[in-house]
């Protein structure tokens, strides 16, 4: 494994743990408001000092981190699943489900995913769970893309067609055969789209479509801070930059993954065997 | 394949996926948890009563069958009527016609700044490969594909319009509104399309032809600027193409931020207003947008290498 990766994954699971641990670590609770101790400088008690309610800006970018990183793999996993299954089938069985799917999709990527995503949330109105699933909806239509086209690139691989003679089913073929073989370069599209989830996430909230507030997430944030850019400037510039941390360590771990056969030759290394065992 | 066959059966290939298009916009309006009538009468301050809300549901259209309703909304987009909006009663076309300009200026001029910028990149880049400004152009690209783009507006505020008072902060009156906000939209694409260029340049220098003009005496600056950049900025072209419409996208965020009265900013208002036929009529501007500037980056890639019309009318062909 290259350094690089090393060095931003540990940061990342750093930052996952400490957001983790955020009611242990948080020196205050990041929804009191105190009006007595409004827009403070840092301080011991105060690490990030306070915002124009009083609430303790390092708990509420604890806590934030949360809720942004949870939302993001909640909505990526959710997506990958919808993906992966409409992708196989799509991909394996070809013929009118295929065609079906593929006009669908053509029809949700016309939209930028940004603008639909946000007419989505107009439909159901604002809120993180309204966002989630216009999110996961937009994402899954990329992964069933990019899922299928992995399928059709294997599918006249020798040992696929050895087990289809060997009479496996279609769904133990997927199972045992497909899904393992895909899973290398799904991961590296994976931990990309965490990055931009987040930025997405962030980029709702920030214009109010999405976390709503009391609720701490680092896009509301910098929108709640937006109208001190004057006099307290800090109240915009911790949570961005978090985001901006957050996304370039998972664009770092990206590259790496996509560089390096260093870490997609192993997992298929150990899955190839399994595959071939028929 | 001729070219102009391609790009025949190019604009034909576009006719499903709008039409599809607008079969999801279409169907926005009937996938809302609350009536949109009843939504139609709040907006307008009326108590929404059983007979109101009938009325207004037939003079919608909303109390036909699916599929005739679908009809006349497909009839109604060939005249370019996307219906009256809910909140101003003026019809959406005038609204977002209206808007259109400072909306098309900004996407425009972001394309532009981002081209210019990162040709003189891509070019110093390649030239000084692994170099000073090599690596500052690769920590560029990184900074600009990580960076949220509100949080760059904002940083372009704080120090360009709040500290230094050198732009205006909000409003769209004249040329020195646009700057930030262009350059915000533009910061991600420079650091794609540098990048591209570098690749495609470096890519391009171990070509034969790139030697045998060496062996004519000619510099390396010209060869790359004469032979090479012609096919290495291919990419870029297709990448500027496809990014159309996601400068129109972005300018959702942009021109809230900057407080310019276009078609995004309006867009944002009317989602909150449930405002469904702005939404529904936007939507559809940004998809043909979108497939546009699709359309376009192939129709150019075409022009500068005619053999990729040849490939895809083989593949298409199969």
């Amino acid at each position: 494994m290259q350094p690089k990766l090393i060095v931003s994954l540990t940061l990342v699971m750093l930052i996952v743990v400490s957001g983790l641990l955020a009611p242990w670590l948080a020196p205050h609770d990041p929804n009191l408001v105190d009006l007595s101790h409004k827009l403070q400088s840092p301080s011991f008690s105060y690490p990030l000092g306070t915002d124009q309610l009083g609430r303790c800006l390092f708990s509420r970018i604890l806590y934030g981190t949360r809720v942004s990183l949870s939302l993001a793999m909640v909505i990526v996993l959710a997506s990958l699943g919808v993906g992966l299954v409409i992708g196989c089938l799509s991909g394996y069985a070809g013929g009118w489900v295929d065609h079906l799917f593929m006009r669908a999709s053509d029809a949700v990527l016309a939209f930028p995913s940004l603008i639909l995503a946000i007419a989505l949330i107009a439909v159901w109105g604002a809120g993180w769970k309204q966002m989630a699933i216009a999110l996961v909806i937009i994402l899954a239509v990329y992964y069933v893309r990019f899922v299928r086209g992995l399928v059709h690139s294997i599918k006249t691989e020798t040992y696929i067609l050895a087990a289809k003679v060997s009479g496996t089913s279609p769904y133990r073929m997927m199972v045992r055969h497909i899904i393992p073989n895909i899973v290398p370069p799904l991961l590296v599209v994976v931990t990309l789209e965490v990055g931009w989830v987040i930025m997405d996430i962030s980029a709702l909230s920030f214009v109010g479509l999405g976390v709503q507030a009391p609720t701490a997430e680092w896009g509301a944030m910098i929108n709640d801070g937006k109208s001190f850019i004057r006099s307290h400037p800090r109240l915009m510039i911790a949570p961005g930059v978090l985001i901006f941390i957050m996304v370039a360590l998972l664009n770092l771990i990206s590259d790496s993954f996509s560089e390096s056969k260093g870490f997609g030759s192993p997992l298929r290394r150990k899955l190839k065997p399994r595959v071939t065992e028929h | 394949m001729k070219i102009s066959n391609f790009i025949w059966k190019r604009i034909w290939m576009t006719v499903p996926v709008l039409l599809g298009a607008s079969f999801v916009s279409f169907s926005l309006l009937r996938l809302t948890p609350i009536d949109p009538a009843k939504a139609y009468l709040t907006v307008s301050n009326v108590r929404p009563t059983d007979e109101a809300v009938s009325a207004i549901r037939s003079q919608l259209g909303l109390d036909r069958p699916f599929f005739s309703q679908f009809a006349t909304w497909l009839g109604d987009l060939l005249h370019f009527n996307f219906g009256t909006s809910f909140y101003s009663k003026l019809p959406v076309t005038e609204e977002l016609y209206n808007r259109l300009p400072i909306t098309a200026a900004l996407a425009i001029s972001s394309l532009i700044l981002a081209v210019a910028v990162s040709i003189p990149l891509g070019l110093a880049s390649a030239l000084q490969k692994d170099r000073f400004i090599d690596h500052v152009c690769r920590v560029l690209a990184f900074l600009g594909s990580s960076a949220p783009q509100f949080g760059v507006a904002y940083l372009l505020i704080y120090f360009l319009s709040v500290k230094w008072d050198m732009f205006p902060l909000q409003g769209a009156d004249s040329w020195r509104n646009y700057v930030l906000p262009a350059i915000t939209l533009s910061f991600s694409l420079i650091a794609t399309y540098s990048r591209l260029l570098r690749a495609g340049l470096l890519k391009g220098l171990n070509e034969p032809f790139v030697l045998y003009a060496k062996a004519r005496g000619m510099r390396t600056f010209a060869i790359l600027t004469r032979h090479v950049l012609r096919h290495a900025i291919r990419p870029v072209i297709t990448a500027a193409g496809m990014n159309l419409g996601k400068l129109f996208a972005g300018s959702v965020i942009v021109e809230q931020i900057f407080g310019m009265q276009g078609m995004g900013g309006f867009f944002l208002e009317s989602v909150f207003r449930r405002d469904y036929p702005v939404i529904q009529g936007y939507i559809l501007i940004m998809a043909f947008i979108f497939v546009f500037g699709n359309f376009i980056a192939d129709v150019i890639q075409t022009m500068l290498d005619p053999r990729s019309a040849l490939e895809q009318g083989k593949v298409r062909g199969r």
